[in-house]
C-alpha cells in the first residue's frame, strides 16, 4: 500500500505551484535598480595571438559606462581548478592560467576578449560591434591524439606539451597485465569514442552582481549548483575579496547536470564590474554564447581490452582513453576522467585485475568538466560495450556473461580504488528481465520483422559512485575542497521548521522530499517544514547538488540535525511530563511518557523552548540545530537497463521501441520524483546515443553552436519508458539507507542503445561489431552497407 | 513607438524599439517573467504564448507585430480562484516538470494542442511537442500529463 505522507510518499511537488503559474524566480528574473548590462566579445577563431585589442571608438559610443580586456585583470586572480591530479610518474598535473578575459592569446571559439558594460544590452552589443581586434590566428589543436604527439601546437605556450597528466590506476605492473592478458582463453578489444555533449539545461547561465559602497558588500545572484562553493572559490581565489562581505544567491535554477557547478568568468567579472562601475551589473546568456561558454561534457577516445579464461570468466580489464579538457582547466574537469572514471571501471564485475590508462588533453575547444554522471558514463560505455562484444564473439549470452562475473559478495574491494557496501546484481536483474519482458521479445522482433524491420535488444548494467564523498579521502586524490554537507533545523515556536540546506534544487525536488523526511521523524505534517537553499546569507556552509548526493549527504545532515531536535525537544518535554528524557517517546507529533496516557504536543513543546517560564534550567532557550555531515564512503546506486530499437534497413533510422530501467537506490523518499529523475537520465542518455554531437571542424569552428545544429531529444524521439526501483539494497553507511538517483538514467542508458541496435543489425545478418555515437541514420546505413 | 494590447485580459501598452521581442516586452515592460527565453533560435519553445488564440513563440515575434493583440501567458492559465487550472493541475498531479523552466512553454503548448484536438494520442501530443525542448523529464511524464488532461486514462502507463 503506498503510502500517502513522510519517507515512502509519492509527495506532489510544492514548488510546482509557482513554476506552473509563472511565479518562479529565476535568475534572469531578478532585475537591481539600477543595473547596466555587460556584452563579452568572444573569439570567433580557436586559437590565435592578440596583437591588439583597440576599443576607444567603442567606449565613446552612446550608453557605453566601461570597456574592459585582460589588461584589466593583470594581477587578479585567474579562474581556479578544485581538483589536483598526479600522474603515474608523481607530478602534479600541468595547470596553466585561466584569465577572466583572455590574456596573450584566445585558445577557444567563446573565449571572452573583451566585456562591454553599457545603459542597455543593446548598446552594449552594438558597442562591441566597434572593436578592433587584430588576432593573428595560429593553427588550432582540436584532434586529442595529435595532440599528444611531439611538436604539436602548444595550447599553453608555457606548458611543456599539451598533456595535462598521463594517469593511471589499477594495477601499476604491466608485466602482470600483460601476462594475464598473454593467458587468457580470448581477448575481446574495443575502440571506441564517447561523443562530447552539450549539457544544456534549459536556463542558460546568468549573473547579476551588486555592490553596496556604504558596508562593502557584494550580492552576486547566479545560476548555480552551489552557492558556497562559487563564493569560496571566486572570494580566495579569483578576487581575493573578504568571504563575509560577499553573498551569494542562487534562485530558482532552470536545470545543472553539472554545467552549473562550475565557478565560471561571467561570475566573477559582473561581481569585479559592479564595484568597479558602481553600478549592478547583468549578464544573461544566450544559448548560442552557452553553446561555446559553458562547459561541456564527456569526450573519450578509448581502447578497452577484456580477457577472459576459457570458462568466460573476466579476468583481466585494461583501458587507454584519451580524455578532452578542452583549454583550460574548468573547476572540477581533472577529476572527471581520473577518480570519477578510472575507480568505476569495475563495474558491477569481480574482474581480478584492472588497469586504466588516461591521458588527458588541452586543445583549443570550450572546456570540458562534469556533465550528469560525469566520467561515470564513459566507464559503463566502455565495459558494458567490450562485455557485449565479448558475448556476440563467444557466442554465449550476454546477460548470463554479464551474470557469471557479478560481484556477488559485500563489502567488496575493487581492484581500483572503490569498496561496495552492497548490492545484489542478479537481483535486480531478475527484476529488469521481469519489468523489460524479456521473454517476450522474439515475438516482438518477429512482429517487426514482419513490418520489414530489424529489432535488437541490448542488456547492460551500471554502477556509480555516488554521495560524493568522505573529504579525507578526496583530500588525498587531490580534491581542494570538502565534500561534506550541512543542515540547520530551526524549529519556530509555534512548531514549524525552517530547514537551511547546503543542496541545491534545481529540478530535484528538495523542497518536497526533504520536509518528508523531517516531518516523518517528527510525525508532523509535511506541511509545517519549508526548506531554504541558495543563498549563503541564509544556509549553513554545504557544498552543493551533484554527483547525485544531496538526500545522502545533505539529507543526512538534515536527519542528523533533527535528531538533536529531537533529543533537546524530549528534555523539553521530560521536565513539562514531570518525567525522566530516557522515558520520552515521540509519535505522530506528540511526546508522551511509556506506559503512561501523559503526553505533551509538539507545538507546545516548541512554544515552551521559546517561551521558557517552565523550563529546564540546564537547557538552553530555543530550539535551533545544525549539522554537518561528511560520509564514510561513497554510495553504490546500480542497475541493469533494457532497450528495444527498430532500424528501418533501407535508412538506417533507429527508433527506440521499449526502455526499461531497474535501479537499485536504496531506501527512497519520494518514487515519483525518483521515477522522475531516471526518465530525465535516460532522456539525457538517449541523445547521446542517438542524436547530440559537440562537433569542432579541423580549424576548431564549433560547428553544433545552435538548436539547429545541435540535435536535443524531442518528445517524439523517445517512448514512455519502464521503471523498476523495487530491487533495494539500503546503503550500510548513512541513517536514511539511501544512494543517489540524479544520474542513473544518463550513465546506464548509452550503452543499453547501442547494444540493441548492433542486435538489431546482427540480427539482420549484419556483422557489425561498433557503431559510434550519435547513431545517426548515416552512420547506421553505412555501417550496414560498408 | 508606442504599442498596445491586451494580455491575459488587461489592456497594457507601453514604449518599444522596433527591434524589441514580443518576449522582451512581456518579461521587461510587464515584468511576466512567467514567459522565459531558453534560446535564440526559436527551437525550445519556453517563451510559447498565445496571440490570438494562436501558440507563438514569442521570442520570434517582433512586439510591434503584437500591437492590437489578445496576448495570453502563463500567469493568466490559473483559474479564476487562483487555483490550477486542469492542465497545470495535470502537470503537478504527474510529476510533468522539474525545474520548471521549460514548464510555462509546455503549457501554453498543451493549451493550444488540446483547443484543437481535445483527445490526442501519445503520438499527436510528441509530434505537437517537437517545438518544446525539456531537459528534465525525459518528456515521460509531460506526456503523461497531457493525456490525463484531456481525461484520459494514464493508469497503464508505466507506474509512477
Amino acid at each position: 500500500m503506498p503510502k500517502d505522507s513522510g519517507i515512502g510518499a509519492s509527495s506532489k511537488r510544492r514548488e510546482d505551484v509557482r513554476f506552473l503559474t509563472g511565479a518562479g524566480n529565476y535568475t534572469d528574473d531578478i532585475n537591481v535598480r539600477g543595473q547596466a548590462y555587460v556584452y563579452f566579445l568572444r573569439s570567433d577563431i580557436a586559437h590565435g595571438r592578440i596583437n591588439s585589442v583597440d576599443t576607444s571608438t567603442a567606449e565613446g559610443m552612446p550608453g557605453v559606462v566601461r570597456v574592459f580586456t585582460g589588461k584589466d585583470f593583470e594581477g587578479v586572480g585567474g579562474m581556479p581548478c578544485g581538483w589536483e591530479v598526479t600522474d603515474k610518474h608523481g607530478a602534479p598535473m600541468q595547470e596553466p592560467p585561466h584569465p577572466i578575459l583572455a590574456q596573450g592569446k584566445v585558445r577557444h571559439v567563446g573565449d571572452p576578449i573583451v566585456a562591454v558594460v553599457a545603459d542597455s544590452l543593446e548598446q552594449a552589443r552594438d558597442a562591441a560591434e566597434a572593436i578592433d581586434l587584430d588576432i593573428e590566428e595560429l593553427p588550432a589543436v582540436i584532434d586529442m591524439k595529435s595532440a599528444a604527439q611531439e611538436g604539436a601546437t602548444l595550447v599553453h605556450d608555457d606548458l611543456k606539451n599539451n598533456i595535462c597528466y598521463d594517469w593511471q590506476l589499477g594495477e601499476a605492473d604491466d608485466a602482470k597485465v600483460n601476462d594475464v592478458f598473454a593467458n587468457a582463453a580470448h581477448v575481446t578489444t574495443l575502440d571506441l569514442v564517447n561523443n562530447r555533449l552539450v549539457a544544456n539545461p534549459m536556463e542558460p547561465r546568468v549573473a547579476v552582481a551588486e555592490y553596496s559602497r556604504g558596508t562593502d558588500e557584494y550580492t552576486l545572484y547566479t545560476t548555480s549548483q552551489n552557492p558556497h562553493v562559487i563564493r569560496l572559490l571566486m572570494c580566495a581565489f579569483v578576487l581575493g575579496l573578504p568571504e563575509h562581505k560577499v553573498r551569494v544567491v542562487a534562485p530558482d535554477v532552470g536545470g545543472g547536470f553539472g554545467t552549473k557547478i562550475f565557478h565560471y568568468a561571467e561570475e566573477a567579472f559582473c561581481t569585479f564590474a559592479a564595484k568597479a562601475c558602481n553600478r549592478p551589473v547583468k549578464w544573461t546568456a544566450s544559448r548560442s554564447e552557452a553553446f561555446m561558454s559553458d562547459a561541456q561534457g564527456r569526450d573519450h577516445v578509448s581502447t578497452i581490452e577484456l580477457a577472459l579464461d576459457a570458462d568466460n570468466n573476466f579476468i583481466g580489464l585494461r583501458t587507454n582513453t584519451y580524455a578532452n579538457l578542452g583549454a583550460y582547466l574548468s573547476t572540477f574537469s581533472s577529476s572527471v576522467p581520473t577518480w570519477l572514471h578510472g575507480t568505476l571501471m569495475a563495474g558491477n564485475y569481480k574482474t581480478p585485475v584492472i588497469q586504466v590508462n588516461v591521458k588527458a588533453m588541452f586543445t583549443n575547444t570550450v572546456p570540458v568538466d562534469a556533465y550528469r554522471g560525469a566520467g561515470r558514463p564513459e566507464a559503463t560505455f566502455q565495459l558494458e560495450r567490450v562485455i557485449d562484444k565479448a558475448a556476440r564473439e563467444l557466442g554465449v549470452d550476454p546477460i548470463a556473461l554479464r551474470r557469471q562475473n557479478f560481484v556477488t559478495q559485500f563489502p567488496y574491494d575493487t581492484p581500483v580504488a572503490l569498496t561496495y557496501d552492497t548490492g545484489d546484481y542478479n537481483g535486480t536483474m531478475d527484476k529488469l528481465e521481469a519489468a523489460a519482458d524479456l521473454a517476450g521479445f522474439a515475438a516482438r522482433r518477429a512482429q517487426s520483422e514482419a513490418k520489414g524491420k530489424l529489432r535488437g535488444l541490448g542488456v547492460n548494467c551500471y554502477i556509480e559512485a555516488c554521495g560524493i564523498a568522505p573529504s579525507n579521502i578526496v583530500g588525498m586524490l587531490g580534491a581542494r575542497a570538502g565534500l561534506y554537507d550541512a543542515a540547520t533545523v530551526r524549529v519556530n515556536a509555534t512548531g514549524s521548521i525552517s530547514v537551511m540546506v547546503g543542496a541545491h534544487s534545481h529540478g530535484q525536488g528538495h523542497e518536497t522530499a526533504f520536509p518528508q523526511v523531517v516531518a516523518d521523524m517528527i510525525g508532523i505534517d509535511e506541511s509545517m517544514v519549508e526548506i531554504v537553499h541558495g543563498d549563503t546569507s541564509k544556509i549553513p556552509f554545504g557544498m552543493g547538488t551533484y554527483g547525485s548526493r544531496s538526500l545522502a549527504v545533505c539529507g543526512s545532515a538534515m536527519v542528523k540535525a533533527t535528531e538533536k531536535v529531537i533529543d533537546k525537544a524530549k528534555k523539553i518535554a521530560a521536565h513539562l511530563l514531570e518525567a525522566s528524557e530516557a522515558d520520552i517517546e515521540l509519535k505522530d507529533g506528540q511526546f508522551s511518557v511509556a506506559g503512561t496516557d501523559k503526553s505533551v504536543a509538539w507545538g507546545d513543546v516548541t512554544l515552551t523552548a521559546y517561551v521558557p517560564h517552565n523550563y529546564p534550567l540546564e537547557v538552553e532557550p530555543g530550539l535551533e540545530e545544525t549539522a554537518f555531515y561528511d560520509p564514510a564512503n561513497f554510495t553504490f546506486p546500480a542497475g541493469a537497463y533494457a532497450c528495444e530499437v527498430e532500424v528501418d534497413p533501407d535508412t538506417g533510422q533507429v527508433t527506440i521501441e521499449k526502455f526499461t530501467a531497474a535501479d537499485d537506490f536504496g531506501n527512497i523518499v519520494n518514487p515519483m520524483i525518483v521515477d522522475g529523475q531516471v526518465h530525465g537520465g535516460i532522456g539525457q542518455g538517449i541523445g547521446q546515443a542517438l542524436l547530440e554531437n559537440c562537433a569542432y571542424d579541423e580549424n576548431g569552428q564549433l560547428l553544433s553552436a545552435s538548436f539547429m545544429d545541435y540535435a536535443m531529444p524531442r518528445a517524439d524521439d523517445v517512448p514512455f519508458y519502464g521503471v523498476d526501483h523495487s530491487s533495494q539494497t539500503p546503503c550500510t553507511h548513512n541513517p536514511l539507507g539511501v544512494k543517489g538517483c540524479g544520474e542513473a538514467g544518463a550513465i546506464g542508458s548509452p550503452p543499453a542503445v547501442v547494444n540493441a541496435v548492433l542486435d538489431a543489425l546482427n540480427s539482420g545478418g549484419r556483422a557489425v561489431d561498433h557503431i559510434d555515437m550519435p547513431m545517426s541514420p548515416s552512420r547506421v546505413w553505412t555501417a550496414m552497407h560498408g | 513607438m508606442k504599442i498596445s494590447m491586451t494580455v491575459n485580459g488587461k489592456a497594457v501598452s507601453g514604449e518599444v524599439e522596433g527591434r524589441t521581442l514580443l518576449s522582451g516586452f512581456l518579461r521587461e515592460q510587464l515584468s511576466l517573467t512567467g514567459t522565459h527565453v531558453g534560446c535564440d533560435t526559436a527551437q525550445c519553445g519556453a517563451c510559447v504564448v498565445h496571440v490570438n488564440g494562436q501558440a507563438v513563440k514569442s521570442c520570434n515575434m517582433l512586439a510591434v507585430e503584437a500591437d492590437g493583440a489578445d496576448v495570453g501567458t502563463i500567469e493568466g492559465q490559473a483559474n479564476a480562484d487562483g487555483s490550477l487550472n486542469v492542465i497545470q493541475q495535470a502537470f503537478q498531479d504527474h510529476h510533468g516538470l522539474q525545474c520548471g523552466f521549460c514548464t510555462p512553454g509546455m503549457v501554453m503548448s498543451a493549451a493550444a494542442l488540446l483547443k484543437d484536438n481535445p483527445r490526442p494520442s501519445e503520438a499527436e501530443i510528441r509530434k505537437y511537442l517537437e517545438g518544446n525542448l525539456c531537459r528534465c523529464t525525459g518528456y515521460h511524464n509531460i506526456v503523461k500529463a497531457i493525456m490525463a488532461a484531456s481525461g484520459q486514462d494514464v493508469g497503464s502507463i508505466a507506474a509512477e
